[in-house]
């Protein structure tokens, strides 16, 4: 997982870490787009669209976040709120059907403030 | 009589099978149509007699059908302790025994039959008893406390089965045959006698081929000694008679009405009497002549006449007669053609006289298939072999396989879909598997997920009970086959169910979801344990839901008090208590709909929706209706929604009470509850039902009286009707029941799982609600109420508490780092004259060129 275009520019700050609720989520508007920006319970912080493919509506961050055992692994992930497909956080694939997946972001906690980068390219699973 | 607008429909006999008639006229909607009354001669509704005999262990209570004496449609009148005394089908009349004449326009006669007693001299004195009713029963019981010996007149079916209850009496006990044999009707000589050692083994006295001469007195009166023809008299105190029955036909008789040869009304296929508007079901009726002593076919009977009553064309066509019982311990089955009087028919034998096994298969002349039997000791093979003569399939290469004890062989076969496998309700093996596969077999989506639930939805097993193995064994069958392991976790981070779960957290005193998943769980939860245990804090805390670390478990609605609508945007849904509104908050509504550009509709629970609303806008949105005096009507929240109302008293000139005002105190009482879903709740005015109370959660009825309490109905995918809790209660015993009925619900019930499902996965259904919730019999009441007390007590609007809280306020932004910005994802339509979601074909950008505030 390399982010590709993760220069220093491309990234923008949108908030300081302590605005999102562990196991919550934002919704940040990067470069005219709807950016999702997801808290884990350990700290981690994940950005991805926040279109949800399967209702079709920008919601993704409104989503419950938590667990799931996906082989031996713990995945965090978000459960759309509308109707409730399952996100990876890591690679925006959905659990259920990975032939679909929507876009992350780069994502970077510098100083308490949370700052999105460039769209990742397609991760292919 | 003013002409009755509505179809009279009168039932003679509230037995066994008048009763089995009225369920299935509920259930089919016949009541749609018609009132029905039931009048019954016996004091108590109809109870199980066929399992009379357990009455000495289990009391009346436990056979009863009916135990609180009223069905649960308002359209049913159930008349008891009162006898039908004539009949008049010029008029259309009945004559009851209170003098009452009762007009009908279509009879049922459902009269069963009566115990013969032979006319011997002396059979009517005062020890003398017959065994077909609790009555009966409850008199031979106090008669055997003075006595030491007792006989039984007749050695069939039913005479075993007093020989039984004399027996556990404590009584020496001796029964007394005429025929050779006993159960000479259902069995062989050799089974027979292979009974008849199992009987003798008991210490019972078995006297066959022994003829009743007189019923000597002692010089009190009382019976002393029963004389025998050509044989020694025996010294008896009790004596009861079972020497067969006889169909109760003397109101036909009398009426006219044309009866059988050997006794019975006589009746077509359809069950149609000599007179068209009369029918006759169960042990009175006599199908082309031809009485069934039996319950099962009285139950198809029922289900012709309502069928022919609903203007379908069932027919009865005869019956199964194969009987499987328990006498005294030993088994006994016979079934099919167990006396081999097919022509060309062969029989297979097995014996073994140690234990007391006589099994008998008779085959068919090329010996492929089985056309009855008789078991004796052994009958476990019953359940298979019985279906096998309905269904007419083909038998296995070696055929004695199946009567051979199962150690020395025994065989596994491979049922056919077809295959009848409860006679009693007409339920195939195809039916099992349905109800365990099929999705829509329960309310909440789900199939049944054991062989109770499959007894309960397709009765296969609730009557004799004899198909229960093979019903357990079909649903064993199917979960294995599919591979599927009865799991009864909430999620793969709790390994409990929801009612485990409540209990952890009570316990405990818990109020943060990572205390309980770290304790008692694993993992960091999902969208299924994470809103479930929301549900359990807000439940048992009364807190407010956005609270601390609780609003990252919430389900969407509930994390923004509003319905998340498809395009991202929120519905608003004010709470107006029984419906009531002025036409002061009439207006706000439309003002706030106007200003806001809202789309409204009046919703299906009686109150106005406005949907459209931008998430940033729902805090300006409620402050406009809280400051008009309005609150949150949790059309977001797994909890109260609306407690409907018919117009009631007030104004409705059929109105026996005030329903508003009771939907608005009910609703007001409620509000806020949070439950394992939702709960809705309806009040009406008279029996007419305008507020649709009985399609909900809890419903209430007006009468005279008072108020009839239902519970467990819902629309919806699969409607349940509610079903009568209580009947005529004054408000504070109705209020008191509900509270407990809802905090009991709450407690126990599985995550998403309405009253209706709750309450039938309950061991005991409605009845162990009602022992619960109206005989206290947990005593769980006073604290069940005072868990209501404190919801009612610390009740908030969450839609006030948020705007008056900065820290809640402040997720109420369409951008962390542009509040003001509007989604620009969200965009809408005109439909009608008003907003629609307008479909989105991918996300929308705004272009880099929005300036976005740096966080601060
Ligand atoms: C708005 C409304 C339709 C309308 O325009 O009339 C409606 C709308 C929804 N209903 Fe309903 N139901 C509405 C009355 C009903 C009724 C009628 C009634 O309440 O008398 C029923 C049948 C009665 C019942 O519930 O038993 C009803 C049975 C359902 C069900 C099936 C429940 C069941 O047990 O089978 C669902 C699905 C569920 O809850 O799982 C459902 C679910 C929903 C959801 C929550 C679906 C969803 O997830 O979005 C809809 C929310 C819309 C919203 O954003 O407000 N709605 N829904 C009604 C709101 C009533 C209110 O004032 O609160
Ligand atoms: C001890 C015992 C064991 C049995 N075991 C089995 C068994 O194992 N399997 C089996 O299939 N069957 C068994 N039966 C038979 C079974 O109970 C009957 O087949 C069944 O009860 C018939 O139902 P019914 O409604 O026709 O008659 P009933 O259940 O007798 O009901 C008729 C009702 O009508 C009432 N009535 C009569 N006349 C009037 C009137 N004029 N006005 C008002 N009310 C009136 C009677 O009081 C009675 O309550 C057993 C019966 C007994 C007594
Ligand atoms: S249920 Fe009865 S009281 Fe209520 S509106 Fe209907 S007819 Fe009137
Ligand atoms: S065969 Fe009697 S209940 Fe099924």
């Amino acid at each position: 997982m390399v982010d590709e275009a993760a220069t220093d520019a491309t990234f923008e700050a949108v908030c300081r870490l302590d605005q999102i609720e562990k196991e919550g989520g934002v919704t940040a508007l990067v470069r005219g787009e709807a950016v999702a920006v997801f808290r884990t319970y350990e700290d981690e912080v994940f950005a991805l669209s926040n279109y949800d493919p399967f209702g079709k509506a920008s919601v993704l961050s409104r989503g419950i976040v938590g667990s799931k055992t996906v082989g031996e692994e713990q995945v965090p992930f978000v459960a759309s709120p509308l109707l409730k497909q399952p996100f990876d956080l890591r690679t925006g694939v959905c659990i259920d059907d990975p032939t679909v997946a929507v876009p992350t972001y780069a994502v970077r906690v510098v100083d308490g403030v949370v700052s999105v980068g460039a769209r990742r390219g397609t991760i292919q699973s | 009589m003013a002409p009755h607008l509505r179809k009279q429909l009168v039932v003679v006999g509230h037995g066994m099978v008048g009763h089995r008639f009225v369920e299935s006229a509920i259930s089919r909607g016949l009541t749609e149509t018609y009132d029905i009354t039931v009048i019954g001669e016996e004091s108590r509704p109809a109870y199980d007699r066929v399992a009379l005999t357990s009455f000495f262990e289990v009391g009346d209570k436990a056979l009863s059908f009916l135990p609180t004496g009223q069905y649960d449609d308002p359209r049913v009148t159930l008349r008891l302790g009162t006898e039908v005394v004539a009949i008049s089908p010029r008029q259309r009349v009945v004559t009851l025994s209170d003098g009452e004449d009762l007009a009908y326009d279509e009879l049922v006669m459902a009269t069963g039959a009566a115990p013969f007693v032979p006319p011997v001299p002396g059979h009517d004195l005062e020890n003398c008893f017959v065994y077909r009713t609790i009555e009966d029963l409850e008199a031979i019981r106090t008669a055997a406390k003075k006595a030491k010996v007792g006989a039984v007149i007749g050695g069939g079916l039913l005479g075993l089965e007093a020989a039984n209850a004399l027996h556990q009496l404590g009584l020496e006990t001796h029964v007394v045959e005429l025929a050779p044999r006993l159960m000479a009707v259902q069995i062989d000589d050799m089974g027979g006698r292979t009974l008849n050692r199992h009987i003798d083994g008991l210490g019972l006295t078995v006297h066959t081929g022994a003829m009743t001469e007189a019923v000597l007195a002692d010089k009190k009166g009382r019976v002393e000694r029963l004389a025998l023809k050509d044989r020694n008299p025996l010294d008896v105190d009790i004596v009861v008679f079972s020497a067969g029955i006889r169909p109760r036909d003397a109101l036909a008789r009398a009426a006219g009405l044309d009866v059988a040869e050997r006794g019975g009304v006589l009746v077509d296929e359809s069950l149609r009497s000599s007179d068209e508007h009369i029918w006759a079901i169960g042990e009175c009726a006599a199908v082309h002549g031809r009485m069934y002593g039996l319950v099962a076919p009285g139950y198809d009977m029922a289900e012709v006449v309502v069928d022919r009553l609903l203007d379908g064309d069932g027919e009865f066509t005869g019956a199964d007669m194969s009987t499987k019982l328990k006498l005294l311990g030993v088994d006994v089955a016979s079934f099919g053609d167990a006396h081999g009087e097919t022509e060309g028919s062969l029989e297979l034998t097995y014996q073994d006289a140690v234990s007391g096994v006589y099994k008998k298969l008779v085959l068919s002349e090329d010996g492929k298939r089985l056309l009855g039997g008789v078991l004796v000791g052994d009958a476990e093979a019953y359940g298979i072999l019985r279906p096998m003569v309905a269904s007419g399939m083909e038998l296995p290469e070696n055929p004695e396989e199946l009567i051979l004890p199962a150690s020395r062989g025994g065989l596994d076969l491979e049922m056919p879909d077809e295959m009848q496998v409860c006679s009693c309700n007409d339920v195939t093996k195809a039916q099992i598997k349905h109800a365990v596969s099929d999705e829509s077999t329960l309310n909440d989506g789900s199939p049944c997920a054991d062989a109770v639930c499959v007894t309960k939805h397709t009765r296969a097993g609730s009557t004799c009970g004899s198909c229960k193995p093979v019903v357990k064994k079909i649903v064993e069958d199917y979960f294995a086959a599919t591979g599927k392991a009865v799991d009864k976790s909430l999620c793969e981070h709790f390994a409990m169910t929801r009612q485990e779960l409540f209990e952890v957290v009570a316990v405990h005193g818990y109020n943060r979801f990572d205390d309980i998943i770290a304790g008692h769980g694993s993992g960091r939860g999902c969208d299924i344990c994470k809103p479930a245990v929301a549900s359990i804090l807000a439940s048992l805390l009364n807190h407010h839901v956005l609270d601390g670390s609780n609003r990252i478990l919430q389900d969407t609605n509930d994390a923004y008090l509003a319905n998340l609508q498809r395009n991202g945007t929120y519905s608003v849904v004010p709470r107006i208590p029984g419906g009531e509104i002025t036409p002061d908050k009439l207006i706000v509504i439309g003002e706030v709909a106007k200003e806001f550009g809202l789309y409204t509709k009046i919703t299906g629970g009686q109150r106005i929706d406005m949907f459209g609303a931008r998430m940033e806008d729902l805090p300006a949105i409620w402050k406009r209706l809280v400051d008009a005096g309005m609150e949150s009507g949790h059309a977001y929240g797994k909890s109260l929604r609306t407690v409907k109302s018919c117009v009631g008293s007030t104004w409705c000139r059929y109105g026996v009470q005030d329903s508003v005002g009771l939907a608005i105190e009910l609703e007001l009482r409620y509000r806020g509850l949070r439950s394992p879903h939702k709960l809705k709740g309806g009040v009406s005015g008279c029996a007419r039902e305008c507020a649709e109370a009985r399609s909900k959660d809890f419903g209430i009825i007006a009468t005279e009286k008072g108020w009839n309490l239902y519970v467990a109905g819902n629309g919806g995918a699969i409607p349940a009707h509610a079903q009568l809790l209580a009947g005529d209660l004054d408000k504070d015993t109705l209020i008191r029941y509900l509270d407990r009925f809802l905090m009991y619900y709450i407690r126990t019930a599985d995550r998403l799982q309405r009253t209706a499902p709750w309450v039938e996965s309950l061991d005991g259904g409605l009845d162990r609600v009602r022992e619960i919730v109206v005989d206290d019999a947990l005593g769980l009441g006073t604290e069940l109420e005072a868990a209501m007390d404190k919801h009612v007590e610390s009740y908030f609007d969450e839609w006030k508490a948020t705007i008056e809280d900065p820290e809640k306020m402040a997720r109420f932004v369409s951008f962390v780092n542009a509040p003001g910005v509007p989604d620009p994802n969200i965009s809408f339509r005109d439909e009608r004259g008003q907003i629609a979601p307008a479909d989105s074909d991918g996300p929308v950008s705004l272009g880099t060129s929005i300036p976005v505030g740096a966080p601060q």
